[in-house]
This record gives structure tokens, C-alpha cells and sequence, in this order.
């Protein structure tokens, strides 16, 4: 059964991106929560769907339930790492669909750059990769890069192209965290951590927290004068550990993306938005390639000469992305708030033309699991 | 009641280690040869046998981790039965990818480890 248009984003904000320091992860989710409740014209107590994933909650849900005194009918705390909110917009549009629900909450937050400054991860280590030492995410992702150069030729002039197109976009945001001049040489002179990524290839370690809320399409409009519809979203995993991915050079978005378009009834053309988890510089032309905007092996000169940058052909990653608007440890979400801005006509200086379609693609783990969602306008439908 | 078998796949595989001996699981009804060791393979076969492994791979993917103190290289292996593990080559700061290497059990730190050299006669 398809979930195309069920459902609609009809509230979204974010808090604290960037650096928001003495607030701790919560409060910001918190502040998020309520902030997108009031864009949707609710109440808190109307929320009776909770969706939710950190790094620093066990039981996020809960979490999230008790600290703003919900009393939900509906929760969902899949962790699929980053990649989990593309996931919980398809579930909370099907509990929203089967009338388990009626408002549904998306919500994340993290302080981890002021709590540390480190990527915080509850992630455990995997008996048959601790004798070697790997220092994840960075050396998986690393591991990934080597073997696209080996088999395509890649080069670290490619992987920089990625990082100055996120840069020039988040100068056109005042939201993003990393704004500034930003040169090819600065990015090649970059220290190495992970042979072939250097400091620069590796997005940001900020706060931030996000949330959306939704509600069935049908009664979108009573909330939102611009609804941004769930057009379709598809899921796929294969590996756990870098060591267990079949092929480092594809991604499961091969059959995530595929299965969103085809519940969106729409083609890679019709997009207007691209939205990609750029964790590193790597996972944008992976994901390029996996989703089809260019074919296997191309993605490194697909990016060459500002393609995605702003003023290019394809606008991908309007904020900044990971690598320069906001990373706070699981980023999907506010690729989803990006698109929400965008549809919406409200993104300023960096708004692309006629945004009725955006792609928005979340990774979670080790390029482990892949979720592919597609939002649009009410001229999409 | 006490769980039927003496030891799971991967205490096995760690006694193996100990005992010097680099032990891989194969499938007696399909062939397919498994590797981090577990309960089947990935068809459901569950009659897996231990045998040695031939030590012979090609190295798949490599980065070397630079910090201030040092750095070490991370490496995955395809092992010549067609399985592919996470190793790590100690001879060498890197390697191309693609060189033939070979197996040795390495008993420097807390418990031996399988690491990998460039293969005699392979300067790659």
C-alpha cells in the first residue's frame, strides 16, 4: 500500500545550532518540540505520536514523553543512526494512515559539541574489529574513499569540490555553524586523519536539535498554510560493520532510493532539491551515484567545477550540510527541516527557485543503513 | 537446562587463535565459507565445520589512522576462500590496494590477533 501524500509536515524548528552551550541535549530537544508545536498552531497535548532518536537517551522515547509531559498512544524509537528520522516519517505516516494517531512528533537533539566537542556515539565495539584499533566513523569512511579511488579514480580535488560547494552554501545560511572564505588550497592542505580524509573532509561537531510535526494530509491545511506532503520513502540495510558491506563503493540507497521514487510516482528529474547525509566529503558523491544522478564510478567529476555548489545544475545540500551548516552526532533530521524550509519559500538568500520536490537521504552507521525520503509542495501531489 | 554446545563460534574461533591456528567456518552442505564466525551462513546453512585457513588474501580497502601519537593502517582483507575480515598490515605504513598478501598470528598485545604481510615476490 502506498503512503504517498497521507501524510503532511504542518509544524518544524530548530534550536541551539551550532553552539548552545549550558543546555543540555534534552532541553534543546525540548525547545524544538515546543518551537514546531507552535508552527503547527497546536498544543503539546494534542502530540499523541512520539518519534524519536538520539545518541545520549537509551530510551529516547521516554525521554522525550516524560520531559514534556506527554501522554502519546503511538511511540517509535528506531535507532538506524542518522538515517533514523527518514525512517520515522514513513512510520509515523503509517500509524498516522491506520488511525493510531492523529499529531505525530519527530524530534532530536544533542549538545555534543559543548559536552565535549566530540562525536558522542553509544555505539558498541564489534568483537572482530576491535584487535585493529578503528577509530569509527572516520576509518570506515576512509576504508570507503580508498577503494573509490582504487576502482574510479577519485581523487582528493573531487572530495574537496564536495566540501567548497557545502561551504558556499552555508554562506548564503546565517543558521549554518562554519561560514566563511573557504579555498581549494585551504581543503588540500588540510591535515590527514584517515588516509584519504583530512579534517576537512569530516563534517562538523555542533549542538542542534530539530523536530517536525505531522499530521494526515486531509487535515494539513487547518495547521499549516503550506503543508510539505510525504510523497513516499523507501528503507534498505545490508551490513552492520564497515567489514560486512558487500561492496564499498555502493551503498543499499541502490534500493532505497528506487523503492521512494517509486512510491512518490516521481522521477529523479522532477526533483528540485537534493538533500544528502554528508558525514564526509565520500558519502555526497556515493550517494549521487547510488541515487542515479550520475552513473557508478562518476560521482567525483559529477561535483567538479561548483555542479552542486550554489548557482550550479543540481542544488544539493542548501544549509551547508554536515560538512558546514550543522552536525550534532545524527543529522538526518534537519535534512528534513531544510527541505521543510525550502518547500515552504522561506529558506532566504539560499531558497532555490519553484522548490516543490526534495529528495532528503539519511545514513546511519558505517554506510550501513540507507533511508530515502521524498517530500513536495501541493502543486507536487 | 545448559546451552547444548561447549563454546559459541567466536570463543572458538579466539581458542584457535590462542592455540595458534587461524580457523574459518565452512558450510559442509553449501561450501560457502563464513567469516566473522556465527551460528549460519547467510542461505541458513548451519552445519559449519572449522578449517585452516590458507592465509593467502588481497588487500580490499586501506587508511591509515593518523594521531599525534602515531599512526597504524586499518586494512580489509579478501581472503583467498572469499570472505573478507578487518585486519591490519604492521610491516608497512600502506599499501596498494589490490597487493597480495599472507596471514601470520601476531601475539604482541592482550590476546593474538591475524595480521597480514606483503606477500614474497608481490612489491605492489
Amino acid at each position: 500500500m502506498s503512503m504517498r501524500g497521507k501524510s503532511a509536515i504542518v509544524g518544524m524548528a530548530t534550536a541551539g545550532i551550532g553552539e548552545a552551550p549550558g543546555y543540555s541535549a534534552m532541553e534543546l530537544l525540548g525547545q524544538a518540540a515546543v518551537a514546531a508545536v507552535a508552527d503547527a498552531g497546536l498544543k503539546l497535548q494534542d502530540v499523541d505520536a512520539v518519534f524519536a532518536a538520539t545518541s545520549s537517551h537509551a530510551f529516547p522515547t521516554m525521554s522525550v514523553v516524560e520531559y514534556l509531559g506527554l501522554k502519546p498512544k503511538f511511540f517509535d524509537g528506531t535507532n538506524v543512526g542518522g538515517s533514523s528520522f527518514e525512517l520515522h516519517l514513513l512510520q509515523a505516516t503509517m500509524a498516522l494512515d491506520a488511525g493510531l494517531c492523529d499529531v505525530a512528533l519527530v524530534c532530536y537533539g544533542s549538545n555534543q559539541r559543548t559536552a565535549g566537542g566530540r562525536l558522542v556515539s553509544m555505539s558498541e565495539p564489534q568483537w572482530h574489529e576491535t584487535p585493529y584499533n578503528p577509530r569509527h566513523p572516520i576509518t570506515a569512511y576512509g576504508l570507503a574513499a580508498s577503494r573509490h579511488m582504487h576502482q574510479y579514480g577519485t581523487t582528493r580535488e573531487q572530495l574537496a569540490d564536495v566540501a567548497l560547494a557545502a561551504r558556499g552554501w552555508a554562506n548564503l545560511n546565517p543558521e549554518a555553524f562554519a561560514r566563511g572564505p573557504l579555498t581549494k588550497d585551504d581543503l588540500l592542505s588540510s591535515r590527514m586523519i584517515s588516509d584519504p580524509l583530512t579534517k576537512a573532509d569530516c563534517c562538523l561537531v555542533t549542538d542542534g536539535a530539530a523536530a517536525v510535526i505531522l499530521t494526515r494530509a486531509d487535515r494539513a491545511k487547518d495547521h499549516h498554510a503550506k503543508p510539505v506532503y510525504f510523497m513516499g520513502a523507501g528503507a534498505a540495510n545490508y551490513h552492520r560493520s564497515i567489514v560486512a558491506m558487500p561492496d564499498l563503493t555502493t551503498t543499499a540507497a541502490v534500493d532505497s532510493g528506487p523503492r521512494a521514487f517509486e512510491m512518490a510516482g516521481v522521477q529523479r528529474s522532477d526533483l528540485d532539491l537534493v538533500m544528502l547525509y554528508d558525514a564526509f566529503t565520500i558519502n555526497t558523491i556515493l550517494f549521487l551515484e547510488d541515487l542515479g544522478f550520475c552513473p557508478k564510478g562518476e560521482g567525483g567529476r559529477f561535483v567538479e567545477d561548483g555542479r552542486i555548489a550554489p548557482g550550479g545544475e543540481l542544488a544539493v545540500n542548501t544549509n551547508g550540510g554536515g560538512l558546514s551548516c550543522v552536525h550534532p552526532g545524527m543529522y538526518g533530521l534537519f535534512l528534513i527541516a531544510e527541505a521543510v524550509e525550502q518547500i515552504r519559500g522561506t529558506a532566504g538568500e539560499r531558497q532555490v527557485d519553484d522548490c516543490n520536490l526534495a529528495l532528503c537521504h539519511g545514513n546511519g552507521g558505517t554506510l550501513s543503513s540507507q533511508c530515502t525520503a521524498i517530500l513536495g509542495s501541493e502543486a507536487a501531489l | 537446562m545448559t546451552h547444548a554446545d561447549t563454546k559459541g563460534p567466536q570463543a572458538t574461533y579466539e581458542d584457535f587463535l590462542a592455540q595458534g591456528k587461524f580457523m574459518i567456518q565452512r558450510a559442509k552442505s553449501t561450501g560457502e565459507y563464513v567469516f566473522y564466525p556465527r551460528v549460519t551462513t547467510a542461505t541458513g546453512a548451519t552445519d559449519l565445520e572449522w578449517v585452516e585457513s590458507g592465509g593467502g588474501g588481497t588487500l580490499y580497502a586501506i587508511t591509515v589512522n593518523r594521531t599525534r601519537s602515531g599512526s597504524s593502517n586499518v586494512a580489509l582483507v579478501d581472503l583467498d576462500e572469499g570472505v573478507r575480515m578487518m585486519s591490519t598490515l604492521p610491516g608497512v605504513e600502506t599499501a596498494e590496494i589490490g597487493s597480495r598478501l599472507t596471514a601470520r598470528i601476531e601475539n604482541e598485545g592482550e590476546t593474538p590477533r591475524v595480521v597480514f604481510d606483503l606477500a614474497k615476490g608481490d612489491s605492489a
